[in-house]
């Protein structure tokens, strides 16, 4: 049963909400220095963005359009995934729910079997302590940082009135894809971009804070009437682009659904100026 | 059964073991000796039968090696017939024999043996069949009925669920001699045949909440019962591993192509179903002499048997075939996928409005062509 109370932090004289499952128990922080997070900054580039969600143009789906975006403010990064010993932290103050037992262990481990809710409680806490806004990117920065990391999701099947078309193209792209011992991987271990961020598009899948939408588009590809926003389900990043609802922390047992599902959910944040 | 009942019986299966020379030469049938292939697929065969019967010999080889069964890396102490999970499925007729040699190489630990449910006798040939490692025996039986038929390793106590649960098990199909028939006898043919087996696994999770690995089936005897004995698995797979038939190893079909897809559970109960697709013809119980159940959407798999399900695809695109507890198999690992090729059917389904807004005053938008 969940229980919120309010506490008064010792040391920082703040009143903290905690929150926590009945058999969790409360753990006072020691407010140990919190080690300062590692950044990349990514400079403004001019880039090519295809757009995350459903799209139809005529009734039938579609690609995604591929917007040219002009980023002009520098885009301040964590160079990678936020590890299981940051989390604790977070768990620690009772600012974070504790990781379910099919987590990772080990202090440079990145975190996973977070949900989006995890992902924003965790920036909401850093934040908090760091005074410095940390947020989740937008898909558009997670595809803005990871370059050459990030993973297509376009089809290039032909608009068709045969549904079954862009699923089995959808199911043979994701599983070229080698499949990855889904166990993870310290730290470091999937190597670094062309930008310096570690660990993209491994067997981590990150969040992003940008939710799923359905859109038309006119039959010049342009949006055609409002898109509709499922705030419920986030587009999460990896080997490949998918949506997870909000809350799920586990998305491995795809079962039915077509194509892969991802192999471990973690995340890392952007800093806003 | 008690531990000496075991005994004993191993003890007359010893006495036994060694045949007369004259013996061999009773059946003066042809013979035909059959490279079996390693489970989703199956060895060729006609499904009626082109000539009388014969003596179909198979063999069979027992393999102790460590088995990964997830993606997680989980590893287990797997047993198995021809190093796959399940063992691979022969086929033969009605009225045919079938003569297996089973070699336990001497780079084993274990005892071994096969029930074949088929069979008639001897703890289905088990109590004529224990090889220790280093030894092998030939086992002829006759197969008296048309069915789907499992086979598993049953060296006694809790070795049977053990070696069972490990690995050790697969079918048999015995066709009826003019093919497979639904209720009026008409002839029903197959196109492709996929064997799919299904293991259920018992592994204990450490401190951590992570599932423990083991490399040593003694090590792993002790914690496994104890789970063994709740009835609640931590894995139910097909093809021995989560995830085995999907992504590049998805079962294949195209449109107009008929699929029998064999179903085999040597412990516990199952019921397949296979999303987007039905079961046309279901021998749900296994044997062929029962008129088929037609048309269903889930069918039943008794723990300890096999059954079949014919079904031509009309639809293109990705099926999954699973067994319908939801949580088995999106949770534990039971679930497969099918690929399949073709034309679209717009009399079977059509999407007539895509989801779009909700109009405001519920007169529908502009339709999908």
């Amino acid at each position: 049963m969940l229980t919120l109370k309010l506490k008064r932090v010792m040391k920082t004289g703040v009143f903290a909400v905690s929150f926590g499952i009945a058999s969790t128990p409360i753990v006072m922080s020691s407010s140990a220095q919190l080690d300062s997070v590692e950044e990349v900054d990514v400079v403004p580039r001019a880039f090519a963005y295809r757009m995350a969600g459903d799209f139809s143009q005529a009734g039938r789906p579609v690609d995604a359009p591929l917007v040219a975006v002009a980023r002009t403010s520098v885009l301040h990064i964590m160079k990678q995934q936020v590890t299981a010993a940051e989390y604790d932290r977070c768990v620690a103050e009772a600012r974070c729910m504790s990781r379910p037992s099919s987590g990772s262990s080990g202090p440079n481990l990145p975190i996973v079997q977070t949900s989006w809710e995890d992902a924003t409680a965790y920036a909401s806490w850093l934040s908090g302590k760091t005074g410095e806004t940390w947020r989740l990117p937008t898909d558009e920065e997670w595809v803005f940082a990871a370059g050459s990391r990030f993973h297509d999701d376009a089809l290039s099947v032909a608009a068709s009135r045969d549904p079954s078309m862009r699923w089995l193209a959808r199911y043979e792209k994701e599983s070229e894809q080698e499949a990855l011992d889904q166990r993870p991987r310290p730290t470091g271990a999937f190597g670094a971009n062309e930008y310096g961020l570690l660990d993209l598009s491994g067997n981590v899948w990150e969040w992003t804070n940008t939710c799923f939408i359905r859109q038309s588009l006119d039959a010049m590809g342009k949006p055609a009437g409002a898109s509709i926003a499922n705030c419920g389900e986030r587009v999460v990043e990896g080997e490949h682009r998918t949506f997870v609802t909000d809350f799920i922390r586990d998305a491995r047992g795809g079962g039915c659904a077509v194509g892969k599902p991802p192999s471990n959910l973690g995340f890392r944040l952007v800093r806003e100026e | 059964m008690k531990l000496s009942e075991w005994i004993f019986l191993g003890i007359c299966a010893l006495a036994l073991g060694s045949t007369p020379a004259w013996a061999e030469a009773d059946l003066k049938l042809p013979r035909e000796r059959i490279t079996l292939v390693a489970p989703p697929l199956v060895h060729a065969h006609d499904q009626i039968a082109k000539s009388g019967p014969k003596i179909v010999e198979f063999k069979l080889t027992a393999e102790e090696q460590p088995i990964v069964i997830d993606e997680l890396g989980t590893t287990i102490p797997g047993m198995t017939y021809n190093g796959s999970i399940p063992g691979p499925l022969m086929v033969v007729h009605e009225g045919d024999y079938v003569e297996v040699t089973l070699v336990n190489p001497a780079t084993n630990t274990m005892t071994h043996t096969i029930d074949f449910h088929a069979a008639t006798g001897a703890l289905g040939g088990a109590a004529l069949m224990m090889v220790n490692p280093g030894e092998q025996a030939v086992l002829r039986w006759k197969a008296t009925r048309a069915g789907v038929f499992i086979y598993h390793c049953a060296p006694g106590g809790s070795m049977t669920p053990l070696h069972t649960i490990s690995g050790m098990n697969g079918a048999v199909m015995v066709l009826p001699r003019d093919g497979l028939r639904d209720k009026t006898g008409k002839p029903l043919h197959y196109d492709r045949v996929y064997y799919i087996g299904e293991s259920d696994f018992y592994v204990p999770r450490g401190d951590d909440g992570k599932f423990q690995s083991f490399t040593d089936a003694s090590d792993f005897l002790p914690k496994t019962l104890e789970l063994m004995r709740k009835l609640n698995p931590s894995h139910v797979v097909f093809e021995g591993k989560v995830g085995a038939l999907t992504g590049k190893n998805a079962l294949q079909a195209k449109v107009g192509e008929t699929v029998l897809i064999v179903h085999s559970q040597a412990n516990r109960d199952s019921r397949p179903h296979l999303i987007g697709g039905h079961g046309d013809y279901v021998w749900e119980t296994g044997g062929f002499h029962n008129p088929p159940e037609q048309g269903l959407q889930t069918w039943f798999i008794r723990g300890g048997s096999a059954g079949a399900a014919l079904y031509t695809f009309r639809q293109p695109g990705i099926y999954a075939y699973l067994s319908h507890n939801l949580i088995e198999a999106v949770e534990l690992g039971a679930v497969a996928h099918f690929k399949v090729e073709g034309k679209w059917n717009d009399d079977l389904m059509k999407q007539v409005s895509p989801p779009r807004p909700i109009p405001p005053d519920g007169i529908p938008q502009v339709k999908a062509n």
